[in-house]
């Protein structure tokens, strides 16, 4: 960073690696609270909380959510919001199921699993990523082109992913999935690490190499910190904004997988939640809901907060019902400090 | 003998329904000078700013740029020739850092294949950011901070250090101190004196006029859509301009 020295005036300023680092981490306090909360539980209860099981587990639970987190990311820093991550993670784990399903030439109603090999994984994943790229294009379009708020186009596609799930299926879920899936990425493992684990790891690295250092990155940041100032400085922030929405998409539909995966069925029932969860992720970990401002490293701490704390009052034995208020309260906590910093600055 | 005018608008009309914003309006500037262009509330400078950096068309009239005849289809393409603008509301995205905005929407790229999968070279642009800057005399409190940080002042020094790296001929500024205390004020006018230092021509839209008398090269006068006054600021006063924009009296020779 010495290059820049030209700029520095003799009135102290702080290390520019330690301020990009701040900036990267969201000020740095909610990484101090991941660490506490993980000494804490790992000295009350070492033998438990310690365990290698145990941190498997945490880093398995912490996977599907993490995936939708890093491209809720993306749209959160690009000053949008994408309420829609969860429906769309069940259509894409019903269309990829049902195609599935109909190349192993089982029948509908059948339980357990199917005998599809790899092939058939594959295709399954097409179009998994396909279906969450069609809904993700969607909802970037009507907010891109036609100018509808975020918050309403998303919660229009939460609807009408979900419900084209439900008729699809009449409700009831796909409980038939090739056993190669459930079996090599659901519960496989690659030295000890679990499958879900590293794909999970090379979604958030990869999303973090393109946020951080590519161009697409910078306008994402661009889009959101002055749509109007990225449109002049000659950005095309349409098709930019339609990108980041159907880069959640995607990585919606790389969820449904993993998600089919782990739990050998789809669960039509069971992510409807998942959008606020990958919402309070994103702020917990820095990301700025104005745009502009946020980082993949810091979802990634933002991810595991919730989940430390419910794997710890578990093992303590504190009803895992004080997780959520928890979890609530720290994120109140994380939207008034990333309100207070930015008052302080814009009053100097 | 003058050298022939940089940028020239011949007879421009422009009508938005039953306003006539611009009647048959002239304007020129010239290399490496400051113009001020004045007028009254709804003379017709800023769409008349508008139309010579790209951002409006004209119904009828004529510009030149170097000679030539133009038509600028946005301001990209305005952009391309080497004509910039800068609004009041400078247009820069806060949150990102003073050389991150200087090559908005133009980033650099790491050579090689790591540049063709779109990565930034942050390095080079931070340093070419630092030699504009100490080219211009501007001095920031940090290259690091978001620009939202910074002061007004600093704010629309990088928005002109921006407009200059990638405008070569002409920069429009639109009044460009107007919300700056006094110190700010006079950094920001050395900065356009360097900007012009370096060859580009600065079209500043003020209506103030004891600072457009202490800055300007020239002044052009607009009324009701028309040049009604040029004048040397050698020539010119508070009272002859402020003459020339209410009444449209010229009493130094304006070409018909």
């Amino acid at each position: 960073m010495t290059v820049a020295a030209p700029f520095h005036e003799a009135e102290g300023e702080a290390d520019p690696a330690m301020e990009r680092w701040g900036r990267l981490l969201g000020g740095g306090w909610i990484v101090l609270l991941l660490i506490g909360l993980v000494l804490v539980f790992g000295l009350l209860r070492p033998a438990q909380f310690g365990s290698t099981y145990n941190l498997s587990m945490l880093a398995v639970n912490a996977a599907i959510l993490l995936v939708l987190s890093v491209g809720q990311t993306f749209v959160i820093i690009a000053a949008g919001i994408d309420l829609s991550v969860g429906a769309v993670l069940v259509f894409a784990s019903i269309t990829s199921a049902q195609v599935m399903l109909h190349m192993s030439g089982a029948p509908g109603s059948t339980y357990g699993t199917t005998q599809g090999g790899w092939g058939v994984v594959a295709a399954g994943l097409a179009v998994a990523l396909l279906s969450g790229a069609f809904w993700g294009a969607i909802n970037g379009i009507l907010v891109a082109v036609a100018r509808i708020p975020a918050l309403i186009v998303t919660l229009g596609t939460f609807g009408m992913a979900l419900g084209f799930a439900q008729l699809l299926t009449n409700g009831v879920d796909v409980r038939a999935v090739p056993e190669t899936l459930v079996e090599g990425i659901g519960s496989g493992a690659v030295a000890g690490i679990p499958m879900l684990v590293l794909i999970a790891a090379a979604a958030a690295a990869v999303g973090a190499v393109v946020l951080h250092l590519t161009r697409f990155g910078v306008h994402v940041f661009a889009v959101g910190s002055d749509r109007e100032a990225a449109r002049r400085a000659g950005i095309d922030v349409r098709g930019r904004l339609i990108a980041i929405y159907t880069l959640s998409g995607t990585l919606a539909g790389l969820a449904a997988m993993m998600s089919t995966a782990r739990y050998a069925t789809t669960t039509i029932g069971g992510h409807a939640l998942d959008s606020l969860g990958t919402i309070s992720a994103v702020v917990l970990g820095g990301t700025s809901l104005f745009g502009g401002i946020g980082s993949i490293i810091g979802t990634v701490v933002g991810v595991f907060i919730p989940i430390v704390l419910l794997n710890g009052f578990v093992i303590l034995g504190i009803p895992p019902f004080w997780q959520t208020v928890a979890t609530g309260a720290v994120l109140i906590l994380a939207v008034w400090i990333d309100q207070l910093k930015r008052r302080a600055r814009e009053h100097r | 003998m003058t050298p022939p005018p940089l940028l020239e608008a011949r007879g421009i009309k422009r009508r938005f329904g039953n306003v006539r914003a611009l009647d048959g309006a002239d304007f020129s500037v010239f290399p490496g000078e400051i113009c001020a262009l004045i007028g009254d509330n709804g003379a017709g400078k800023s769409t008349l700013v508008k139309i010579l950096s790209g951002a409006d068309r004209p119904d009828e009239g004529q510009i030149l740029l170097g000679g030539q005849s133009v038509a600028f289809a946005s301001p990209a393409a305005a952009q391309a020739r080497g004509i910039a603008t800068i609004y009041q509301d400078l247009a820069l995205a806060s949150e990102l850092t003073p050389f991150e905005n200087l090559f908005l929407g133009r980033e650099e790229l790491r050579p090689g294949v790591l540049g063709r999968l779109g990565f930034v070279d942050r390095p080079s642009m931070r340093r070419k950011a630092a030699e504009q800057f100490a080219r211009l005399g501007v001095r920031l409190r940090s290259a690091h901070v978001p620009v939202s940080s910074l002061s007004g002042g600093q704010r629309q020094s990088v928005a002109i250090a921006r407009a200059a790296m990638w405008a070569d001929q002409v920069i429009f500024m639109d009044e460009p101190t107007a919300a700056l205390g006094v110190v700010q004020t006079g950094r920001v006018i050395d900065l356009i004196r360097g900007v012009r230092d370096q060859g580009i021509a600065v079209v500043l839209i003020s209506h103030n006029m004891p600072q457009v008398l202490a800055v300007a090269d020239r002044v052009e006068v607009l009324r009701l859509g028309r040049r009604v006054a040029r004048f040397d600021v050698a020539d010119a006063n508070v009272n002859r301009l402020v003459a020339a924009m209410t009444s449209g009296t010229a009493d130094h020779g304006v070409p018909a």
